[in-house]
């Protein structure tokens, strides 16, 4: 793949308090995209979200009983792609085995990844050494 | 999280000043929906026009609000929801389930 336009690398700590900032540097992005021909506003709400959500993700998931764990959140743009990798220490959970919302009775819980998969063109969760990946890829046009 | 509850109409309209609904402050609108329920306020009108983000447990928390209502037999609304923000409750079909109106007024009007 072709070097990055631009690379943002962020650490914060397992705190929800960090939520608005790393959705805010997803709608800064999408404000960004010299060569974006969508709805610039729809995509900066979408990047907030699924930055969002799989930060919430991250945290959920994350190693409960060490109080200095972290979640990293590293965003790759490219020339027409956007690359969102986002890293936990916790045990991990089964992406394949996330079901669809129950729309006919919805629940208070469990759409985060539902929206992201919609949102989004590609989803993979994989188990690293010491950490595990959720990385989300969107194709610019 | 910023609220302000005022008394219109015989409804309890509560305003969400805050621009941005996420799991850091969601579970405190949830609590806060609780208690006026609890309480026995159930014709509830949520008024979201600042509110520019909504994220899945903003909704959760909405949601939670309007089941408590529906088992009491209330009435539990959503006003004035900004454009980004309504297409999340279309992603996750939730406009079918909750009652959402334009603004205030539209609200009111539907009752008499």
């Amino acid at each position: 793949m072709c070097t990055s336009v631009i690379q943002v690398d962020v650490i914060i700590p397992t705190h929800t308090k960090y939520l608005d900032l790393i959705g805010s540097i997803g709608e800064r992005i999408a404000k960004e995209l010299d060569n974006f021909t969508g709805d610039r506003e729809a995509l900066a709400y979408q990047l907030n979200l699924v930055l969002t959500e799989a930060t919430v993700n991250a945290i959920k998931h994350g190693n409960d009983s060490n109080p200095q764990d972290t979640v990293r959140i590293s965003i790759h743009l490219y020339d027409k792609e956007l690359n969102i990798k986002v890293y936990d220490h916790g045990q991990g959970f089964d992406l394949a085995n996330v079901p669809l919302p129950d729309f006919e009775n919805p629940k208070e819980s469990g759409m985060g990844i539902y929206l992201i998969r919609s949102l989004m063109d590609s989803v993979t969760y994989t188990k690293q050494e010491a950490c595990n990946v959720l990385e989300i890829v969107k194709y610019l046009n | 999280m910023k609220l302000n509850l005022e008394k219109i109409n015989g409804f309890s309209v509560l305003t969400v000043n805050e621009e941005r609904i996420d799991a850091h402050n969601s579970g405190e609108l949830k609590e806060y929906l609780l208690q006026l329920i609890d309480k026995g306020d159930i014709q509830i009108i949520v008024l979201l026009a600042n509110v520019r983000f909504i994220d899945s447990s903003g909704l959760g928390a909405l949601l939670s609000g309007n089941k408590q209502v529906a088992a009491k037999s209330g009435k539990f609304v959503l006003c004035a929801i900004q454009q980004q923000v309504m297409s999340m409750f279309e992603l996750t079909r939730l406009n079918r389930v909750f009652e959402i109106y334009a603004d205030l007024n539209d609200a009111f009007n539907t009752e008499n």
